[in-house]
């Protein structure tokens, strides 16, 4: 069983939005909001950050909690920047009582005094979906108020979150402070993508020992799963965490053969097909192999498509996504699209792929954000996967029958 | 006890006489920014680290006293 429905359970999604009195009838309401209890669930329970970074969701509450005193704010983030992706609006359009419910229960976990729903400015049904959640619930405990988060890979990142509501840049800052420190208008802030808090109000209800009944390898629950590429129904899935790429993908079904995986989206990596079908679809597990859940987005590459045409596209992306601020990654990420697009039409140079790799090397950690992070581990996992074909292009051949294909 | 060398990357024009200055620990990529071989500084640099912070046009370079503090919660 690759599928465990806990987010998705309830009504059928082509239905929208759930209702509020179907939310509570469904799951009951939420426990009382005590702020050592909540965040010690959520600790135990394992949880992990499902925006992209994986990091443990109790540790980040708790460290808002600390510095609160009664003034943090919660950033519910819904911004959704990476192409591939659909499982935040998703979510937020056919479930927006349960983000609701877990923006509650952090808010009286770190003790916020306000909620910010910050929101893809490209995705209507889940603003929608929210702004009517909201008025059903009526008057809570906590103001929530939503901000339309622009158009952008880099928007979602939690301190550029953070500088577009308090002064209209969606731009990475540097840091410390971090935003659980000094985040908006100066205050403790936390920032959780929306399937995290989702999961949070499953946790207070149900507690952690019962979280913990799923997740088959390292780390417990079920996530969300973007499937897109070469699958006969693209769409996004629950799984329970440990299954398999491969039994993702047959629940899509294969539209044609596969040549090789995109795991974790545009900062992921690529995986050759056969190798990515026994992948543990584990953050923990995916990281001790070099490989990032990133935000659960899968998708297939098919054989017959140009991997090094399809790399050349994503690093294009990646580039033209650069906040431009540090040099590394404006230059860097820039020269690397511009060559592997060189490479990708049958223009190469001797010395593209030895530079290629040598710049791989150098982006890491060299960013105010982790962008050049996520583009470089994605170029170095090409130039493995793909490396007798980055050769052949760098002698300007493709063995391959289709050359221009997009990812997406 | 050590201390440690960090770049604000924002800041961070590429003038690159950080590498001038401290050519043990900074060398610069294809564009001129900095690339940090090691950020602990050992002794017997602390005067030349010293210098190059002073002499950074932009004030992108730091020394923080300590070694390298543990990475807080991320995005």
């Amino acid at each position: 069983m690759n599928t465990a429905l806990r987010l998705l359970d309830g009504p059928d999604g082509e239905a929208g939005a759930e209702s509020l009195t179907s939310h509570q009838l469904r799951l009951g309401t939420l426990p009382p909001p005590e702020p050592a209890w909540l965040i010690d669930a959520v600790e135990r329970s394992g949880l992990l950050g499902r925006g992209g970074a994986a990091f443990p969701a109790g540790r980040k509450w708790r460290s808002v909690a600390e510095r609160s005193a009664g003034r943090a704010v919660v950033v519910v983030n819904g911004a959704e920047g990476e192409p591939l992706s659909g499982k935040d609006r998703t979510l937020m359009a056919i479930r927006p009582h349960l983000v609701l419910d877990g923006a509650e229960v952090a808010a009286a976990a770190v003790r916020a005094r306000e909620v910010l729903l910050y929101v893809g400015t490209e995705y209507p049904a889940a603003r929608s979906a929210l702004m009517r959640a909201t008025a059903e619930r009526g008057a809570g405990r906590v103001p929530m108020t939503l901000v339309e988060a622009p158009t952008g890979y880099v928007s979602g990142e939690e301190s550029a979150a953070v500088q577009y509501i308090d002064r209209g840049l969606a731009l990475p800052t540097t840091t410390p402070p971090r935003p659980f420190e000094r985040g908006v208008g100066g205050r403790p802030t936390l920032i959780q993508n929306v399937e995290t808090l989702a999961a949070s109000a499953l946790i207070a209800r149900f507690g952690p020992g019962w979280y913990r009944g799923a997740g088959r390898d390292l780390s417990p629950g079920t996530a969300l799963v973007s499937l897109s590429g070469a699958v006969a129904r693209p769409g996004v899935i629950e799984v329970e965490l440990g299954s398999t790429v491969g039994e993702a993908v047959s629940t899509a079904g294969l539209s044609e053969a596969p040549g090789a995986v995109l795991v974790g989206g545009y900062a992921g990596a690529w995986v050759p097909a056969d190798a990515a079908w026994d992948l543990s679809l584990d953050p923990v597990r995916l990281r001790r192999e070099g490989l990032a859940m990133g935000c659960g987005v899968i998708s297939v590459l098919p054989a017959s498509t140009c991997p090094v045409q399809a790399t050349a596209e994503i690093l294009s992306f990646m580039a033209g996504a650069s906040a431009g601020q540090c040099g590394p990654c404006r230059f860097g990420l820039g020269a690397a699209a511009e060559t592997a697009s060189r490479l990708a039409r049958g223009a190469g140079v001797a010395g593209d792929v030895d530079r290629l790799r040598r710049w791989c090397g150098q982006l890491p950690g060299r960013g105010a954000c982790g962008h050049p992070d996520g583009a470089a581990r994605l170029l170095g996992s090409a130039l493995s996967a793909f490396a007798e074909e980055f050769r052949l292009h760098e002698e300007r051949r493709c063995g391959s029958t289709r050359r221009s294909e997009r990812v997406a | 006890m050590a201390s440690t060398v960090r770049i604000d990357r924002i800041r961070c024009q590429g003038h690159g006489l950080c590498a001038e200055l401290l050519p043990e620990l900074i060398e610069l990529d294809d564009w001129g920014y900095p690339i940090l071989r090691r950020e602990d500084v050992p002794e017997a640099l602390e005067a030349h680290a010293r210098r190059a912070v002073a002499v950074c046009p932009v004030l992108a370079l730091r020394l923080e006293r300590g070694p390298r503090r543990t990475p807080p919660p991320a995005a």
